[in-house]
């Protein structure tokens, strides 16, 4: 019971500091919505191209990548409020008053979830008022976001395990940038088999690929290896709760 | 120009020049970010080479102009943020009760940019070469490039400055980063404009300046010696460069009022 307080006060805390300030909300919004613009919009023609199959159109194609993007992202920016959370002291004071630190970790992970939501709803209904078209049916659709979720909360387990290991915004370089290089070295333009050279190797191996093709797969209502792209997910979840608790047993010990 | 003004110059230069190459954290990254990416883009885009129309069976020769105006937006961040700071840490103060002219300033703190401008650009030429891009102009080419680089990153330069002066915040001036990345996705960065299929799309493209940077140095690789791209391109980068030179001049004169 007292665990939830602290999880439920932890993400409030975490969701009334994101809505209420406007140098965190507008970028959070802006990014997948330009990128999505930039992707379906500019890169259209590119589905004319030999080979190009996804039944639904380039921007239900995008739609998907963008929008497990925007979600891992939230996951990463919510790290940065972990971060400094720690840098000024609160996250310490947090850690006196809880009697089980873990669910802070759950009220940040809770945090993510909620910046997710918030952009997913604006994404999906720019993406809807720019003609998108959907295969899916509202289970598969529901499919769809699960995945989003499972990428957000494994980026908000990445970076905080590096959050709380340096304690530091400074950190901030090291939570994004390995989030951005294995997202962009996933299929993000075509499908896998159209990649070419190292990236189509390095795309065959990234377990990210899985996520976003099984993401593909269920807005256009294909067959879909669900095993594999949950699987792949929960994976990725377990590994980083590992990492985001083994990061706060050092940030306990650095008192 | 006057001996006194060319003094001013050079060792106002020599120190944005050192200052800039003397930071790991501002050369590694700008040279290795826009790399990454133009290879991720060709990986993920040489499919749309298959495209009809499309101007290459390279899309690394396509794709290699980005680098070198991502560059010109790393000269912003870079630029501006080093004016910034000595904007905070009161060197500036110190500088404006000396007799050195303000458009002298603005030059020499552009050398650093402009310097680390022509190191990026040789080294993607170099690693555009020896991944099997075209260089299509030869030689002569590569000197028109170097020139080109040169202006873009003085204009872009101005731009940082400008907003360095206005704001005189460096944290500030870092946030402009992500506002000039739009200008470089809503561009003809990643297919020609003729194959943009959004007519919305393809009219901000038109009207994207740094379209026609990209192209510009795009008809180098590809086409060789195209009048036309080239005009535009010089032509954008020399305007861009005007109007914010003198945008920054002035913010000067009103910032040294201030002190």
């Amino acid at each position: 019971m007292r665990s939830r307080s602290v999880a439920l006060a932890v993400a409030w805390r975490s969701l009334h500091n994101f809505f209420t300030n406007p140098t965190l909300v507008i970028p959070s919004v802006l990014f997948p919505l330009f990128f999505f613009t930039a992707f379906a919009g500019g890169l259209s023609s590119v589905s004319n191209a030999p080979g190009f199959d996804f039944p639904d159109g380039y921007t239900t194609f995008q739609f998907v990548f963008v929008l497990l993007q925007a979600s891992a992202f939230g996951g990463v920016f919510t790290g940065f409020s972990i971060a400094r959370d720690f840098e000024r002291g609160f996250g310490r004071r947090l850690m006196l008053a809880a009697p089980n630190r873990s669910a802070i970790l759950v009220g940040y992970a809770l945090a993510a979830l909620g910046r997710a939501m918030f952009v997913w709803v604006l994404l999906t209904a720019l993406a809807f008022a720019v003609g998108m078209h959907v295969s899916a049916d509202a289970p598969q659709m529901a499919g769809l976001y699960a995945l989003a979720a499972i990428m957000s909360l494994a980026a908000v387990l990445w970076a905080a395990g590096i959050a709380l290991r340096f304690r530091s915004l400074q950190a901030g370089p090291l939570m994004q940038t390995p989030v951005f290089l294995i997202l962009f070295l996933a299929p993000v333009y075509v499908p896998i088999e159209l990649l070419h050279g190292w990236v189509k190797s390095v795309a065959h191996v990234n377990p990210i690929t899985a996520i976003v093709e099984g993401g593909r797969d269920l807005i256009s209502d294909s067959p879909v290896d669900a095993l594999l792209a949950y699987g792949v997910g929960f994976g990725l979840i377990v590994l980083f709760s590992v990492w985001a608790l083994t990061g706060l047993r050092r940030a306990e010990a650095a008192g | 120009m006057s001996a006194a003004t060319r003094i001013q110059i050079t060792e106002l230069a020599r120190r944005s020049i050192v200052r800039s190459l003397r930071q790991p954290a501002q050369v590694v990254p700008t040279i290795i970010f826009p790399l990454f990416l133009v290879a991720v883009n060709v990986g993920g885009l040489n499919a749309a080479t298959k495209l009809p129309g499309f101007p290459t069976n390279s899309y690394l020769s396509f794709a290699i102009a980005v680098p070198f105006v991502q560059a010109a937006i790393f000269a912003v961040n870079n630029g501006g943020a080093d004016l910034a700071r000595d904007i905070e840490t009161g060197f500036f103060d110190r500088l404006s009760l000396t007799p050195m002219s303000g458009s002298s300033l603005v030059i020499a703190q552009l050398a650093g940019v402009v310097a680390l401008g022509l190191v990026q650009a040789m080294i993607y030429l170099l690693v555009a070469l020896i991944f099997g891009a075209s260089f299509a102009a030869g030689v002569g080419g590569a000197a028109v490039l170097l020139a080109l680089v040169t202006v873009i990153m003085f204009s872009f330069g101005c731009i940082g400055l400008f907003f360095a002066f206005r704001v005189g915040n460096s944290e500030a001036v870092q946030g402009l980063f992500p506002v000039l990345f739009v200008f470089l996705f809503l561009s003809s960065g990643s297919l020609p404009r003729n194959l943009i299929e959004r007519d919305w799309f393809r009219t901000v493209a038109t009207y994207n300046p740094v379209s026609y940077l990209i192209e510009g140095i795009r008809s180098l690789f590809i086409t060789g010696w195209d009048a036309r791209a080239l005009e535009l391109a010089f032509g954008c980068a020399a305007g861009i460069g005007a109007i914010f030179m003198v945008l920054a001049v002035t913010s000067l004169r009103t910032r040294m009022a201030r002190t």
